[in-house]
Formats: C-alpha cells, sequence, structure tokens
C-alpha cells in the first residue's frame, strides 16, 4: 500500500470512527452526567442503564481484536499496530486511574462525552474541556520531567521514564 | 421491581465497539478519547491528521443523530467550578493513567490487557466512593 492511500485510510476511518463513536456517545446516554452519577451511585438509587454501553461496546469490540484483528500484522492501510506491550500494573497507571475516578465521579463526565457534547454549545461542557485540556499538558510536561506536582516533586529519572512512556503509551512522550 | 433493557444504552455501546474495532482494523489505532486528544498536544509525525478528523467526527456526530430525535441533556444546572476542576483532574488523570473510560474500559478490556484492567477497576471504585461520599455529605 503506497504512502498516501494509507494517508487517505488513516484520515477516513478516523473521521468515521469518530462519528459513530460521538454518535454512540449521544445515543446511549453517557453524555448526560446526572445519569453517569446515577450509574455511580449503586449504594443510593442505582441506574444501571449504562453498563449496558460497556458491555455493548465489548461484545462488539472483543470479537473483532480477537478473531480478526490479533491475527494480523498490521492493520489493512498497512500501519502498525499501537498497542502497548507493557504488561506492568504500576503506581503510575493506579494513580492516575484514580485521580481521574475522582474527576469522573465529581463531574460525571469524561473525555468522550466531553467532546461529543461540544456542539451543544453549553458553557459547562466547554469549561469542562478547557480544564481538561489543561490537565492533559500539565500531565503531559510532569511525564516529561519538566513540571513539579506538589509534595511529589519533579519526576525521577527522566531516561528511564522517557523509554518507558515511548514504549507504553499510544501517545509516545517525547523531549523534542 | 421491573427492569427493563435499555436498548439506547446497549445499542449506543455497541457503536463505541464498532467505532473502535473499525479504527483499530483499518488503521491500527486505539480509540482512546484522552490517548486521541493527548497526541494532538504533543504532535508527531503521521499521527495529527487522523486524531483530528476523529475528533471532527465526533463534534459532528450531534447532527448526525439529531434526525433520529437524540438530543444532548441540559446540564446547565452544574455548577461550573466544580466540573472545571473536575476537568483539571480527568485530563491530568487520564494521561497520568495512559487511558479513560474508552482506552482502558472498551479497547483494553477488550484486549484482555492487564492494566486497562486494573485501571478500569481502580478509576471505577474511585467514582463510585466519591459519588457514595458525596451523597453522605447531601451532594455539594
Amino acid at each position: 500500500m503506497n504512502h498516501s492511500k494509507a494517508k487517505i485510510i488513516r484520515i477516513v476511518t478516523g473521521w468515521i470512527s469518530g462519528a459513530l463513536f460521538g454518535s454512540g456517545m449521544i445515543i446511549s446516554g453517557m453524555v448526560d452526567p446526572n445519569k453517569v452519577i446515577a450509574f455511580l451511585d449503586i449504594f443510593g438509587e442505582w441506574d444501571p442503564s449504562l453498563a449496558f454501553v460497556m458491555g455493548g461496546a465489548l461484545i462488539v469490540f472483543t470479537p473483532i481484536y480477537h478473531f480478526m484483528i490479533k491475527k494480523r500484522k498490521k492493520a489493512i492501510n498497512g500501519d502498525l499496530f499501537k498497542w502497548t506491550s507493557n504488561t506492568t500494573v504500576d503506581g503510575t497507571l493506579i494513580s492516575g486511574a484514580v485521580i481521574f475516578g475522582v474527576g469522573w465521579g465529581l463531574a460525571g463526565l469524561c473525555p468522550g462525552p466531553a467532546i461529543a457534547s461540544i456542539g451543544g454549545g453549553s458553557n459547562i461542557i466547554l469549561a469542562f474541556t478547557l480544564s481538561m485540556i489543561v490537565g492533559m499538558v500539565g500531565a503531559n510536561q510532569y511525564l516529561a520531567g519538566r513540571l513539579p506536582l506538589p509534595i511529589v516533586g519533579y519526576r525521577k529519572d527522566i531516561s528511564a521514564i522517557t523509554a518507558e512512556v515511548t514504549s507504553n503509551s499510544t501517545t509516545p512522550i517525547t523531549n523534542q | 421491581m421491573e427492569f427493563t433493557i435499555p436498548w439506547a444504552s446497549l445499542f449506543g455501546g455497541m457503536l463505541l465497539g464498532l467505532s473502535a474495532a473499525l479504527l483499530m482494523l483499518f488503521s491500527g489505532k486505539v480509540a482512546g478519547i484522552s490517548g486521541v486528544i493527548g497526541g494532538l498536544l504533543n504532535p508527531q509525525k503521521r499521527e495529527s491528521s487522523w486524531r483530528a478528523a476523529f475528533l471532527a467526527g465526533m463534534i459532528l456526530s450531534l447532527l448526525i443523530v439529531a434526525p433520529l430525535g437524540f438530543a444532548l441533556p441540559d446540564i446547565s444546572d452544574k455548577n461550573i467550578l466544580l466540573v472545571s476542576f473536575a476537568g483539571l483532574l480527568v485530563g491530568f488523570g487520564t494521561r497520568i493513567g495512559n487511558g479513560c473510560t474508552s482506552g482502558h474500559g472498551i479497547v483494553g478490556m477488550g484486549r484482555f490487557s492487564k492494566r486497562s484492567i486494573y485501571a478500569t477497576l481502580a478509576f471505577m471504585v474511585t467514582a463510585i466512593a466519591v459519588v457514595l461520599i458525596r451523597r453522605l455529605l447531601g451532594a455539594l
């Protein structure tokens, strides 16, 4: 497959997947923070419907991955698969997930629903999305060893970290 | 207690799975939204245009589902300061933890990735605890 064809497939697939993803977010109800919080409220008036979102996603994705994708060396357009070979569960992974969990529980919003809701013109969504981008920039800077955090300070041993981040991230982070 | 299957949630979820499968099968990418945005903030060669296209598709999906009768909920009663603070945590946490509900929860779990299973458990348990604590405190 030549270069420009691979690129066209990459971009067209990106657009179609994005449109499907956003539609799924809106149709499923993930874009409603009150519904998300009701789903998380398992000790209160629990609304289990959003469990069907992850369930529905997994019953479609899992077989396609294991029976079609996993067997391939490359994607249809010739690009390499971008998943991580890292299998270590470390403190960075868990602390990141916990910090994300606090934010998700507080607002009932995560990155997907926020992006799918931008067109609605809500300033709540815009505020969330902008703060989220600021948080991401901060995290990228911290991971690259350029930004100290309260208590934790600078991330130490950057060379090992840069290698680790490059090998286990879907979005390699390098110092340029 | 009666329970009906939430068909819209199930169908919407299946669309998410289909989206993630197509993106990986055709171009090898992971449909993790925090990763897609995070990568745009730290651009690499051949890694920006598909991300921009993906996000454009997501933003425009509002127009695709509108004729089917699906619209966004009204959330104007939310506290903007609290939501902004949560946004910071979500952005920071998803980059440090290398994924969010989509990257870990769908793609990673579907691949049976140990890291993603642990991460998904960690953010689910934390979010459930936060909602519980807020309810005990009498919702801020």
